[in-house]
């Protein structure tokens, strides 16, 4: 997205006179925060920015934004942004939606909108569960979990959501959580300027149907062993000591500890390089298996053009080598003829 | 030989063949020929649902009817006076359509063995040498055989030969009817000269070898001509229903100084409008195939939120798919169009018949209280001044508006003449203006005297708001579960589209005295049938009138008067009586029912039936 400079401008300038009324606890209060700090950061004068949403706790962010926003119905956030982004692409246009609406229900517009890389940013918060609908499971949700909808504990695979936005063919691939501040911040601003498609999964905790299910990667006593933070150009280490990294082994990552400095072997983190980031959206560790999950941005294709951008080469080269619509021939066709003067 | 020439009033062709064998290009060249020629037209193109069905079987056979005169040609005609036949499937599937007497050209090469037993055709029995074909005019011919002689001294294969056949039977009906040759060749040719001149050369020599043919084989007594029609003056076309929606909404978009985002999802009848929006880039139009329906209809929505016109078609499951998001339309009060080509249904259907059976859909297929204006078209060339109509209510008026069209309209076609585009009404959109504010706040739900909400877009600075599917408090727009607010805003919602009503012109007979004994009401594509029977009846002395509604909501203001005029009232529809029951509900009058739903159009002589029984018997 290109940046208008706009002075002066703080995260205050961007909220609502709405009263914000999640659930106390909700990650998504942090979430709108940082949003509406990136928005000022970047100075994007908020008459040009749109939300759009879908249906669930998430879908509600439009509402709490001083920005124009429209609040869609379930699943169809990506599906109403189609319009307005090829007729207005000069917009920033934020697409808000959940694990249920977005994978759900919306899963179709959602791998639809990423393969035609529009240039939009995606906000999927992730917080395996439906929380408006009062607790059932989610595409995301873990096998095992207890819910309304499953009593005796759900026994369906999870979607992985970077996994997907990436299989999709998203141009822009990252993962933050509600927790970090300053993690979600830097991942947000770094998607908002990113022109195409840019999906951030970020995980949200869900204090009273899902409490604590990211706990591992968020809080302080378990998040250097279990959040593994990418950073481009750097190597992927991680843990309490930072004693912990990966190595490309063949096709394969393989775990690597040391005690005297970084092996000279070690991943660098290229978030352009497409066959890593394969590997890398597959990471998903848990505590269980010792392994760690990604966090930062796992890819980002600076060079693909935007559908917005190969619509307008079109468009020019049409008008270009047949003029402009003449509406009169238009009306006319191959074949008319005059009856009478 | 000079062959006596016979004036007649009109022509009903029907050319029927195997779905490859080139029958609708054969049929479209004729109509565009016979109207350049000055005669008026009237098209019905009929083909299986399969690309490609199995050659010579009963369900390959693709047909193409077409009617021309010298009068006011308003259908396609019941029944034809030629039929040309170039298998026996075809004979089998078409010949109830010929007349008694009527001219029955057959290609013999397409009633071998093998073409009999695909057709169904008992053992040993050949319909062209049993004799049961003495009440036409019997026209044998090996047209394979003529052409490949024609051709003998190209390089063609025997293949793209047969492929041609065609062409040679356009040459022998335009000189039968005094089709001019050259309008014929030169059509012909165009489309294929740039791409293979051989074909094109060939294809010429086929035109004149056929027309040479019917001048020399002395196969007929007798021409024919038909004078050309008396038309008003001004610049004409042929065009199709498809073909005139994609018209009538560029040209209103270009009024309205919008952009025209067209979203659609492939689907029969409707995906020829989508072919034609994506070929009118240039022509500031945002083409766009969705992965579904409820994706073409929610970009519409989106493009609408950024101040522009959304436009989407599509059949009646696909309209099904359309309907939540419908609701949110009306909630968003949102400009919109929505064309739902109208297919024999329910589900998949007969995805290339016409039907008119989604009327209660359109009317009332969705949650809540959600009322939307529905307009049909009545004749293909209708179609232009229905979708130019439906964009200006739906702009002028902020709200999703419904198209009813079907397949009969879709792919049929008819003569035009094409409107100068500065005649049109204007169309002005209730941009928002500083007006708009109080103390400087900007409502998105303050409403004009007619009831509507302004638009205002992104981009504007000091207009930020937020809309959505939540009930929105009146004037505020912001979310509101008050009881009463609720309510109110129904009423608001609902009031406003009655309210258009009130500009509507009020409802005329289209045919006959606006009170009397007998009035026949009808909707959509049925008005060509249902007009001819009611002045065909009329011509016999019967008292009845012929009232065609444009507008299924809101129904003009006028309807229940007029309506209560007449002692009977007849409604014929291709339904079970949707347009009925609405009628009855509406007005408490004794509104009947005349239901045909299979996937056929009216014919005039079924109408007319009808039309003595209710006035003699009843």
């Amino acid at each position: 997205m290109t940046e208008a400079l706009h002075p002066s401008v703080s995260a205050k300038d961007y909220a609502s006179d709405q009263e914000v009324r999640w659930c106390p606890g909700c990650g998504d209060y942090a979430i709108l925060k940082q949003v509406q700090t990136v928005l000022a950061e970047l100075g994007v004068p908020r008459e040009n920015v749109v939300f759009i949403s879908g249906i669930g706790c998430s879908s509600r962010f439009p509402y709490y934004m001083g920005t124009y926003g429209l609040h869609g119905i379930h699943g169809r956030a990506p599906a109403i942004a189609y319009g307005l982004k090829i007729t207005r692409p000069e917009l920033h246009v934020w697409i808000v939606t959940g694990d249920g609406d977005g994978l759900s229900i919306g899963g179709n517009h959602l791998i639809h909108m990423l393969r035609r890389n529009m240039d939009v940013t995606i906000l999927l918060f992730n917080n395996e569960v439906y929380g408006l609908t009062k607790g059932q499971i989610s595409p995301t949700s873990r096998p095992g979990q207890r819910t309304p909808s499953t009593p005796w504990g759900s026994f369906e695979h999870p979607f992985n959501p970077v996994a997907l936005a990436f299989g999709a063919g998203a141009t822009f691939v990252a993962r933050t959580m509600d927790r970090d501040l300053a993690h979600m911040r830097s991942v947000l601003k770094r998607a908002a300027q990113h022109r195409g498609a840019a999906f951030v999964e970020i995980y949200q905790n869900c204090p009273v149907f899902n409490d604590g299910a990211f706990f591992a990667y968020t809080e302080k006593e378990s998040k250097p062993d279990n959040a593994l933070f990418l950073e481009h150009g750097q190597p992927l280490v991680f843990g309490q000591n930072r004693d912990r990294g990966f190595v490309l082994e063949g096709t394969a990552l393989r775990l690597a500890s040391f005690s005297d400095g970084l092996p000279a072997n070690l991943w660098i983190h290229d978030e352009t390089d497409r066959t890593k980031a394969a590997l890398l959206v597959q990471l998903l560790g848990t505590p269980d298996d010792g392994l760690p999950r990604p966090f930062g941005v796992l890819y980002a294709d600076h060079t693909r053009p935007t559908y917005e951008e190969l619509l307008a080469e079109r468009r020019q080269h049409l008008v270009q080598h047949h003029g402009g619509g003449d509406l009169s021939a238009l009306l006319r066709g191959k074949n008319w003829w005059t009856i009478g003067s | 030989m000079e062959r006596h020439r016979i004036v007649i009033p009109d022509v009903v062709i029907v050319f029927a063949g195997d779905s490859g064998e080139g029958m609708q290009l054969a049929g479209v060249q004729f109509a565009h020929t016979s109207a350049l020629r000055g005669n008026d037209i009237a098209t019905f193109p009929n083909y299986p649902a399969e690309i490609r069905a199995p050659q010579g079987t009963l369900a390959g056979v693709s047909s193409f009817q077409l009617r021309f005169g010298s009068f006011e040609v308003l259908t396609p005609g019941d029944q034809c006076d030629v039929l040309v036949a170039m298998n026996a499937a075809a004979l089998k599937t078409h010949l109830h359509l010929l007349k008694r007497g009527g001219i029955l050209i057959v290609n013999e090469a397409g009633f071998d063995r093998r073409n009999l037993r695909l057709a169904g055709y008992p053992e040993a029995e050949n319909p062209l040498t049993n004799g049961s074909l003495s009440d036409y005019q019997l026209i044998k011919l090996n047209i394979s055989q003529l052409v490949g002689a024609a051709l003998a001294d190209t390089g063609l294969s025997v293949r793209e030969k047969e492929r041609m056949k065609n062409m040679f039977v356009l040459g022998l009906l335009a000189w039968l009817f005094g089709r001019p040759l050259e309008t014929l060749e030169e059509l012909v040719t165009a489309k294929f000269r740039a791409r293979n001149p051989e074909i094109a050369a060939a294809n010429s020599r086929l035109l004149h070898a056929g027309y040479n043919f019917g001048e020399t084989s002395e196969l007929f007594a007798s021409r024919y001509e038909i004078p050309q029609a008396e038309l008003a003056p001004g610049v004409y076309r042929s065009i199709s229903g498809n073909e005139a929606l994609v018209l009538g909404f560029v040209v209103a978009a270009h009024k309205a100084g919008l952009k025209l985002f067209y979203a659609g999802y492939p689907i029969t009848p409707a995906s020829e409008v989508l072919h034609q929006m994506s070929n009118l880039l240039s022509y500031d139009v945002y083409p766009f195939q969705a992965e579904d329906e409820i994706a073409a209809i929610s970009a519409a929505i989106g493009a609408a939120f950024g101040g522009h016109l959304g436009v989407t078609a599509t059949s009646g499951p696909g309209f099904s798919l359309m309907s939540e998001t419908l609701g949110l339309a009306v909630m968003l009060e949102l400009p919109l169009v929505v064309c739902d080509i109208q297919r024999a249904g329910p589900s998949t259907g007969m995805p290339t018949k016409p039907e008119q059976a989604d009327l209660l859909q359109a009317l009332y297929g969705r949650h809540g209280e959600a009322p939307i204006p529905v307009l049909a078209a009545a004749t293909p060339a209708d179609c232009f001044q229905t979708a130019y109509e439906a964009t200006r209510l739906a702009l002028h008026w902020m709200t999703p508006v419904i198209v009813l069209s079907d397949a009969f309209l879709a792919n049929g076609s008819d003569l035009w003449r094409i409107p100068s585009v500065e005649s049109l009404p204007p169309i002005t959109p209730p941009f928002a203006t500083e007006e708009h504010k109080s103390n400087g706040v900007f409502h998105p739900y303050q409403r004009d005297t007619r009831g509507v909400r302004p638009w205002a877009i992104p981009g504007t600075p000091g207009f930020e708001h937020r809309i959505g599917g939540l009930e929105k408090e009146d004037i505020t727009g912001n979310v509101s579960y008050d009881p009463l607010n609720h309510e109110r805003m129904v009423q608001l919602r609902a009031a406003k589209i009655e309210q258009i009503a009130a500009e509507l012109p009020p409802q005329t007979v289209t045919l006959g005295e606006p009170e009397g004994e007998l009035a026949v009401v009808g909707w959509g594509s049925t008005y060509g049938s249902i007009y001819s029977a009611v002045q065909e009846c009329r011509a016999q002395g019967l008292p009845v009138s012929h009232i065609h509604l444009r507008y299924l909501n809101p129904l003009p203001r006028n309807l229940g008067q007029l309506l209560r005029g007449f002692r009977r009232i007849l409604v014929p529809e291709l339904n079970s009586g949707h347009l009925t029951q609405l009628l009855r509900a509406r007005y408490l009058v004794d509104a009947k029912a005349y239901e045909k739903v299979q996937g056929i159009p009216l014919t005039v002589s079924e109408l007319v039936e009808v039309i003595q029984e209710r006035i003699h018997h009843d």
